[in-house]
């Protein structure tokens, strides 16, 4: 499909240096009018760095950008906007107090009188078939509707060039359907549309080609519809990796048990937990899929301890434990891992070791009639660290110094290695490269095969389809039945978690 | 005691004027925390905006030139503020502290000279025979040009907050200044411009007291005005029709308590002299119990952008 003659953006020799680092070295590659290019790599390769210098938020220290074949070095998101680059992105750009209307006003060059812009809201979201409110205000949405605001935004600038900064982490398969679907609309329509992802899956069924990056250089082009995904993976690590692979268990007793679990809201835009039940055995990986935003926080932190529950509701070998704490809950085997890493399962400025002691502590004898062991912690910490592959100069790193990926691989390695007898994650792999999420996920079986429980509460669904042994959907709150994994189809998936809402197809035409 | 001696037109004309300083500076801090800063210096801008319109009032003779010469002193102040806070990434609270120390000592020293002087008084607007209306002219068309002034700035900045684009941009930043940067909006520079905003609101509201009020000089004069402002923008919810309504309930609660000692109120003295505070606190916080909007969502955060 790439048709040269058309070119939208040109690269060359792009190149961007930190200190320390060089994020992007010397990249070209160019995207036709109307194709939908993927920009492939793990964490750290250098894609949001190039993105950043296309839409104008940092400035390349060399190399070129031709944009419809005119000379394009945007100085600020403003000018790459009135070039005719827009971007959709992944996180950090809507306004929880503002309403969706302002929140699409503040992303365009010149917003039209309000009256007039909801009704361009209304014309537009409805032509692509992703319906709005103007008057909403953003924070009461849910994920996928605060997307389609971001979406509607881009396309109310009539964009040349679209970038799409890993749109599909939110959605249910149903919506990323039709995503795709309002995506490739607009590239008939002649749109260029730069779309990162690191689902493989996806970008085989979407993008017409894709440019690959490790540590900063282009490594790799290729059709994704001719690359299976598991080469491109291998293409973006540098190196072949184990699949992950499960054997045969058994299952044991009963060992956590949720009766009708429910708490209100803990926040303006929080989820109540309703009437969860399920149970969950010995050597068993249950994993419960859903949209962000419908109660995943808010069940790990009452399995967690965090917010403690009624009493009747939660269940550890028959053992009512809801009003313990979350220590007294580890003391007895049952270990967590929230989502969030940094200020949640890691403090930011305390180092690995100190992290590492403030889950271990008791369950691996660090302390001493109250006085730690710190040379304990230390070998403890280290441990992790070498188990899991992280990359940092050594335990006494600060938390916040690692890379979103390595701190997430040292936050759920610390639980791991401790051995609970039930071990609750939420979202274990969230923005881990494939070879270290490959290996967090093997972990995880290994544990369940050694006659653990494990509880992988995920929005990736390629995952649980890996690890789980059994589903259920997590929506507004409520726990779908729970069904066992080989059973189901991604289709039936998608539905159990919602479907679609109330999206249709888009009727351009 | 003599409730009759109370006369309800005067009252409510006076706590108007009573009513005024606070008002200024509460409004001028709400835009400043509606930007994401939060400046606890406003008790320092208001004293020495007192101080420095009273020293321009009385050298140049002119009540206008020395409230210019107040707002100019307040947003100068303030700039100090911006520069700590917003370029050198120092902490709100603890710069606003030392803002309203270093102002408190700031205008003593310079007023120093000017204690026991008379200010040259501001003028009634002259509104003519709209002044001669029963009751109503002498509450709402009896006063000085700043009263109105004031009036219009509620108007205004409510204006602005809810239907320019500055007014959005300026929400923006407050809510997520790391959205508003994504999106190519200068951080920094609005929340600087709301800073000065609120400084040269806070010196208005200073010289309102040392010019029109009381109307001399003397060390330590806000007593505490600018802490009551500070506080009515959080019980107002950060909206500037409350601002008012908080304002001119402290005025109104203040001058009232003041008649009745004079009437000889079978009250002791110190409950009167608390009960502004205690009514205003009470009133606005049964208003923000009902939850009408919550605090700018990035509200005394420092930003710095990165890579």
């Amino acid at each position: 499909m790439t048709r040269q003659a058309e070119q939208v953006l040109s690269l060359e020799g792009l190149t961007k240096a930190y200190p320390g680092v060089l994020a992007c070295d010397d990249i070209s590659f160019s995207i036709g009018r109307g194709e939908i290019h993927a920009l492939l790599g793990e964490n750290g390769a250098g894609k949001s760095t190039l993105v950043k210098m296309i839409y104008g938020l940092v400035a390349p220290d060399s190399g070129r950008m031709t944009l419809e074949g005119r000379p394009f070095a945007p100085p600020e998101p403003r000018a790459a906007r009135a070039a005719g680059v827009a971007m959709v992105f992944q996180h950090f750009s809507l306004f929880d107090a503002l309403s969706v209307a302002e929140n699409i006003a503040l992303g365009m060059e010149e917003a039209p009188p309000p009256r007039r812009l909801a009704a361009r809201i209304r014309e537009v979201s409805e032509l692509y078939g992703l319906p709005l409110d103007p008057a909403r205000t953003v924070g009461t949405l849910s994920a996928g509707e605060r997307q389609r605001v971001e979406i509607v935004r881009c396309l109310l600038q009539e964009p040349r060039l679209l970038i799409m900064d890993e749109p599909t982490s939110v959605l249910t398969p149903q919506e990323v359907e039709i995503l795709f679907e309002t995506l490739r609309r607009l590239a008939q329509d002649g749109t260029a549309i730069l779309y990162i992802s690191h689902k493989l899956e996806e970008i085989r069924a979407l993008c017409d080609s894709a440019t690959i990056l490790r540590r900063g250089q282009v490594v790799a082009t290729c059709t994704p519809a001719e690359t299976t995904a598991r080469e491109m993976a291998e293409m973006m690590v540098g190196a072949s990796f184990a699949a992950v692979e499960r054997a045969p268990r058994a299952t044991g007793e009963v060992v956590l048990e949720a009766r009708g679990l429910s708490a209100p809201a803990p926040g303006a835009f929080g989820t109540p937990l309703r009437d969860i039940s399920f149970s969950l055995r010995a050597g068993e990986v249950l994993g419960l899929g859903g949209v962000a935003g419908n109660g995943q926080d808010e069940l790990l932190a009452a399995l967690a301890g965090e917010r403690p529950s009624p009493r009747g509701m939660l269940f550890l070998d028959g053992q009512d434990i809801g009003r313990l704490g979350p220590q007294t809950r580890r003391a007895q085997g049952l270990a967590t891992a929230p989502e969030e890493r940094l200020g949640h399962a890691a403090a930011p400025e305390m180092s690995l070791t100190e992290n590492g002691l403030l889950t271990a502590a008791q369950s691996r004898g660090l302390l001493r009639r109250g006085f730690i062991d710190w040379p304990g912690a230390r070998r403890f910490a280290e441990a992790v660290i070498s188990r899991f592959d992280v990359r940092t100069p050594g335990p006494q790193a600060a938390a916040r110094a690692l890379s979103g990926g390595n701190l997430q691989k040292f936050v759920i390695g610390r639980e791991i290695a401790q051995r609970p007898r039930v071990l609750a994650v939420n979202q274990p792999t969230w923005g881990v490269d494939a070879a270290a999420a490959a290996a967090i996920r093997q972990a995880l079986l290994d544990m369940a095969a050694q006659g653990a429980a494990i509880l992988v509460i995920s929005q990736d669904l390629d995952e649980l389809f890996e690890v789980a042994d059994r589903f259920g959907a997590l929506v507004g709150g409520r726990l779908s039945e729970i069904r066992p994994m080989a059973e189901l189809s991604l289709e039936r998936v998608g539905l159990m978690m919602g479907g679609a809402h109330d999206m249709e197809v888009a009727h351009v035409g | 005691m003599d409730l009759t001696a109370i006369q309800p037109a005067i009252l409510i004309a006076s706590l108007m004027v009573s009513s005024t300083p606070i008002l200024l500076a509460a409004l001028g801090e709400m835009v400043v925390e509606r930007a994401g800063v939060l400046n606890l210096g406003v008790e320092g801008m208001m004293i020495t905006g007192a101080v420095a319109g009273f020293a321009v009032a009385i050298n140049s003779g002119s009540p206008a030139l020395g409230f210019l010469g107040a707002a100019a002193a307040g947003a100068a102040l303030s700039l100090a503020f911006a520069v700590l806070t917003q370029l050198l990434l120092s902490n709100h609270v603890a710069t606003g502290l030392a803002l309203t120390l270093a102002g408190l000592g700031l205008s003593a020293l310079v007023g120093k000279p000017y204690e026991g002087m008379k200010a040259p008084s501001l003028p009634k607007l002259d509104l003519g025979p709209l002044a001669e209306i029963p009751f109503f002219g002498r509450v709402l068309f009896s006063h000085d040009v700043m009263v109105y002034l004031s009036l219009a700035l509620v108007a205004g900045v409510w204006a602005f907050l809810r239907y320019t684009r500055a007014g959005l941009i300026l929400r923006a930043v407050g809510e997520s200044a790391e959205a508003a940067h994504a999106l190519g909006y200068h951080v920094i520079r609005v929340r600087i411009l709301a800073i000065l905003f609120g400084g040269a609101l806070a010196g208005l509201g200073g010289a309102y007291i040392s010019l029109v009020r009381v109307p001399q000089w003397t060390e330590g004069m806000t007593a505490g005005a600018g802490w009551i402002a500070l506080a009515i923008v959080v019980f107002a919810s950060w909206r500037a029709g409350w601002v008012l309504v908080g304002a001119y309930l402290f005025g109104g609660v203040t001058v009232l308590q003041l008649n009745l000692q004079a009437a000889g109120a079978a009250v002791p003295v110190a409950l009167l002299s608390a009960s502004p505070y205690l009514v205003t606190i009470l009133v606005l916080v049964i208003i923000s119990a009902r939850g009408l909007q919550g605090a700018p969502a990035a509200l005394g955060r420092s930003f710095h952008a990165s890579g």
